[in-house]
């Protein structure tokens, strides 16, 4: 269709929780979202369709609208007419569960490791890894692979002209095991050999009767360099074609959709790559679901992106807990809550995933959990982000050994200059105060970061948007979709309580100057609104570093938001108090200075005793 | 009316289920269409293939890979026995001979001139699927397996551990809101499928264990006592594999919570008959919930329906459960649906409606905090 003739546009995403329904209309010259509705995801029982549950987000989308969009037979009415339907209608997807594959190479810290990243990058929960000096018995190899069931296996091994014998044991093993895929009997175990191209003939006499054997390029060509990208987009294409192709409906709803439908966090790190690219800025971005955590970034120009599998806020709930321990949940905590009865309520919402929570001390409790998934994700993604470059990594001899902090260079947090989080927990937090606080917590940004959230949580749609109409993409994009929550001022470094950190200036829009001294262990807030700017001036004492060394001075102009300027004076890395009592006294300050809670509210609830606020302005 | 509501778990004394019984790979239907099966009358059964057991001929034989081939005398396919020679080298004049003998009965499954390795194939192992509940063979699908049919009563878990399991339905309480403690398991539950009320603990389970209980369906269980009993924090929602010794359905949550009235008192009145239980639970795509099937030779005089049959949506006076704090298992009715969304003590904006508890109090509800009660 002709992009000029497009004016309606209706876009779904149908994330593992929930299905969300937007629409993007053409007012006067430009594209504006002007609703949005939701409703349950249905792969669950009784529906196991998806396209049910994009049909209800489209019925509110609606019903809140007054436009009919779906007609008498459930189909989605196309193209627009008096007032009815919509010219195009794009989806995204993330429906399906997560990837489940197994790694294999020659030796555990070298090929098989490569492998070990290139699935991670990929998104894949890894669930074993096997090497030829594993130190297992060939038997005990076999037996693992018939056990777990994966939904495909990437296999490595040898640098191009190395050895072919262990590669060729390796992949005689996976024939022996004969694996059958986790999910539908239909279709054979989709294996991706990416190892020594000398050994593709050997690899194709086991494998290519028994499995769905693709080839790639070596994803360790010689030993000081990785190529993880070949490997990486193949374990993409077949997600798509075998895992996810698996979520009741899906095939349904390739056919009501004008363009193809992308994973979600394809579409959502097409937009932030477009935008970053736009602005020459570092930008990181989250998107925390109901199963999956993306973290994407890009840093010096290059595009990251690593999804955690098993970290959300609604089927991974209870696996965020016992990957981050029960203390680092009940570290978030500003109140006493017996320890059972924060397990059950977690549980219970693993197992009723699409509940909300009603109460205020049972989004508190979600809001901490949301911190340890966003900062486990975040970790992972610190971990990997050079892996994902996709460009080739020399390395000397001397550390090729040395694999394990060889990702770790990119993520810089002092040139970082922005940080967008997205996702329900974050883009529905009832107080922006509270997205702020989640990702500062999570995050901790140093020096000086803007942070921006995805108001209604439209980067996917945007995403598979930009795909076919970019300019209507770019509009709602600026307009719409982000929301600026201020800029937070993090000097790093760490001090006594109370020892001052750093003496700053701000000189606000109104005219008027503050200048006041941060110390340590404080927060502030100092409100700057949306589309404001501010001149700041800031010097950090000796121990302190904003970005231009110890001490050094720096000044630059920062940009308000919904929140503000947040002054962190916490000090990195951040310590919490391991004393209960303190670490709760402080959780509270910092809250309440930057107006994270209602003071009443949590007050009436006896969450909190009466206090004034002490670093709100 | 959008789908903004958790449809509810089932929960009636009259249903036809159908149950696809098939084998992991190909093999032989047993049973002819029409047959009265038993849940442990065998269906189907076939054979896995064994276990591989590696051999590094090469080093054993003391010979360059490549000449692997060439030195065996047992080729891919045969049989083999235990201790069996299966290669010799040609040695020195006929004399100083290396000898690779078996380890296991088996096959050749493959000899590789290029790793030096050969790979023994042990005996196929043979696999059996029961008709795991009692009905009737509706469907033969050739080469894989059966459908079974039954007539009965139907439960749907929330959450559960273990895997498919039969036996007599007991109750081990006398009320919904009473707890299953280790006290109440006697040896006459040796067998039966025990029923709990609000809770049971992780001593009470163990307890079934060691008295020989099959199977416990209860209200509640606490997350400390499932990692207790697991040896490991649970953290994605599938489960059904678990090997514990016996099955567990929750029919309410985690925590101590009553079970439902009318599920403890359908459960109630079918003591005594023979039931089939299943723990596994996958709350992901394709979800898969817990279940207790007891089929009934006479159907009550209700009207039977098929199971997965989608009945209705939210509408006002529908029958409802509240599935999240503060009213979590509360049951009520939907006296109004306002169409805007309203701002909850949390703060957040949510689509709502009115509830009237059966207590005559209101409230007003997150719509995707509450499930429908279905029967």
């Amino acid at each position: 269709m002709d992009p000029e003739k497009i004016k309606v546009i209706l876009a779904t995403d149908c994330g593992s929780t929930t299905t969300k329904a937007i629409l993007i209309e053409k007012i006067g010259n430009e594209y504006r979202q002007t609703y949005r509705g939701e409703a349950p995801t249905t792969v669950e029982a009784p529906f196991e369709d998806v396209t049910m549950g994009v049909a209800g987000a489209v019925q509110e989308l609606a019903e809140l609208s007054g436009r009919k969009l779906i007609d008498e037979q459930g189909r989605i009415i196309k193209p627009c007419q008096n007032g009815q339907g919509c010219d195009i209608y794009i989806s995204t997807s993330s429906a399906g569960g997560g990837l489940q594959m197994m790694v294999a190479g020659v030796v555990r810290k070298m090929t098989a490791q490569s492998a070990e990243r290139a699935a991670l990058g990929a998104g894949a929960i890894v669930m074993d890894v096997l090497a030829s000096n594993d130190k297992r018995l060939p038997y005990e190899q076999i037996q693992r692979i018939r056990h777990l069931r994966p939904d495909m296996i990437l296999l490595s091994g040898g640098i191009d002209g190395g050895t072919i014998t262990h590669v060729a044991e390796m992949g005689e093993l996976i024939a022996a095991a004969d694996p059958k895929p986790r999910l539908g009997m239909g279709y054979r175990l989709p294996v991706i050999f990416a190892g020594n191209i000398n050994a593709r003939a050997e690899i194709e006499r086991c494998l290519q009767d028994k499995t769905d054997l693709s080839i790639v390029d070596n994803l360790r060509p010689v030993l000081e360099e990785e190529n993880l990208n070949p490997a990486r987009e193949k374990i993409h294409d077949l997600f798509l074609e075998h895992v996810m192709a698996q979520a009741p409906g899906y095939k349904k709803l390739i056919n009501w959709v004008d363009a193809p439908i992308m994973p979600t966090p394809s579409a959502v790190g097409s937009i932030l790559k477009t935008i970053a690219d736009q602005k020459a800025i570092e930008a990181i971005g989250v998107d925390i679901g109901g199963a999956t955590t993306d973290v994407f970034s890009v840093l010096k120009g290059v595009f990251n992106r690593t999804v955690s599998a098993n970290l959300g806020m609604s089927y991974s709930i209870s696996n965020v807990v016992a990957e981050a321990g029960l203390g680092n949940i009940m570290r978030w905590l500003c109140f006493e809550m017996d320890e059972s009865d924060l397990r059950n309520r977690i549980k219970n919402k693993m197992i009723r995933p699409t509940t909300i929570p009603q109460t205020l001390k049972e989004l508190i409790l979600e809001q901490a959990v949301a911190r340890e998934a966003l900062r486990l994700a975040f970790r992972q993604h610190k971990s990997f982000a050079t892996t994902l470059a996709g460009v080739q990594q020399q390395r000397t001899i001397g550390d090729t050994f040395e694999q394990i902090s060889s990702g770790a260079g990119l993520v810089n947090m002092l040139a970082l200059d922005l940080i967008i989080g997205s996702g329900g927990i974050l883009s529905h937090a009832p107080r922006a105060e509270q997205t702020a606080m989640m990702i500062i917590d999570a995050f901790l940004p140093e020096g000086v970061t803007l942070l921006a959230k995805d108001s209604i949580f439209m980067m996917p749609h945007l995403g598979v948007l930009a795909q076919v109409h970019t300019k209507a993409a770019t509009e709602v994009f600026e307009k719409d979709c982000m929301v600026y929550l201020g800029t937070c001022i993090c000097p790093v470094g760490q001090s006594k309580q109370g020892r001052p950190v750093c003496r700053y200036t701000l000189e606000l829009p109104a005219g008027n100057t503050v200048e006041e001294t941060l110390n340590f262990g404080e927060m502030r807030l100092i409100r700057l609104g949306l589309g404001e700017k501010a001149k700041l001036a800031a010097e950090p004492t000796r121990n302190f570093d904003l970005g231009q060394g110890k001490g050094r001075r720096i000044e630059q102009e920062i940009i308000g938001g919904t929140v503000g300027v947040i002054l962190d004076g916490r000090g990195r890395p951040l310590n919490l108090a391991d004393d209960k009592k303190r670490r709760i006294e402080k959780l509270r300050e910092w809250m309440l200075a930057l107006s994270v809670y209602d003071q009443k509210a949590l007050e009436e609830k006896g969450l909190v005793g009466a206090k004034a606020p002490a670093g709100a302005r | 009316m959008a789908h903004a509501y958790t449809p509810g778990l089932k929960v009636t004394d009259s249903i036809t289920l159908r149950k696809s019984r098939l084998l992991p790979v190909k093999g032989e239907v047993v049973v002819e269409l029409k047959t009265q099966v038993k849940p442990d009358d065998v269906v189907a059964r076939t054979f896995l293939p064994g276990n591989v057991y590696p051999l590094n001929a090469a080093n054993i034989l003391n010979i360059e890979a490549e000449d692997v081939p060439g030195s065996m005398l047992k080729k891919e396919t045969e049989y083999i026995k235990k201790n069996e020679v299966i290669a010799e080298t040609k040695g020195l004049f006929g004399l100083f001979k290396s000898k690779l003998t078996a380890t296991i009965d088996g096959t050749i499954e493959s000899i590789s001139g290029v790793t030096g390795q050969v790979l023994q194939r042990a005996n196929p192992m043979p696999i059996e699927v029961q008709a795991y509940i009692q009905g009737q063979v509706v469907d033969i699908i050739e080469g894989q397996g059966v459908v079974v049919e039954t007539c009965g009563a139907f439960v749907q878990g929330i959450f559960g551990i273990g895997g498919e399991t039969f036996g007599r339905l007991q109750m081990g309480v006398r009320s919904p809101s009473e707890m299953l403690g280790p006290d109440q398991i006697y040896d006459r539950h040796r067998g039966a499928i025990l029923v709990g009320g609000s809770l049971v603990t992780e001593q009470a389970l163990n307890k079934a264990i060691a008295t020989g209980v099959r199977g416990i369906v209860v209200g509640g269980f606490d997350d400390k006592d499932l990692r207790a009993f697991l040896g490991h924090d649970l953290g994605v929602a599938i489960t059904g594999s678990e090997q514990i010794g016996l099955t567990l359905v929750v029919t309410e949550g985690f925590g101590r919570i009553e079970m439902a009235q009318r599920t403890f008192e359908l459960l109630k009145s079918c003591a005594g008959l023979q039931v089939s239980i299943n723990g596994a639970t996958q709350i992901r795509a394709g979800v898969i919930r817990p279940e207790v099937i007891i089929p009934k030779d006479k159907m009550p005089s209700s009207s039977n329906k098929a199971a997965g049959e989608i009945e209705r949506g939210l509408s006002i006076g529908t029958p409802i459960r509240m599935i999240r704090q503060p009213y979590f298992g509360r049951l009520g009715k939907v006296v109004a649906l306002p169409t805007n969304p309203a701002v909850l003590e949390s703060g957040t904006r949510a689509r709502v409606l009115e509830v009237e508890f059966t207590d005559g109090q209101r409230a007003l509800i997150p719509r995707a905090n509450v499930e429908l009660i279905e029967g």
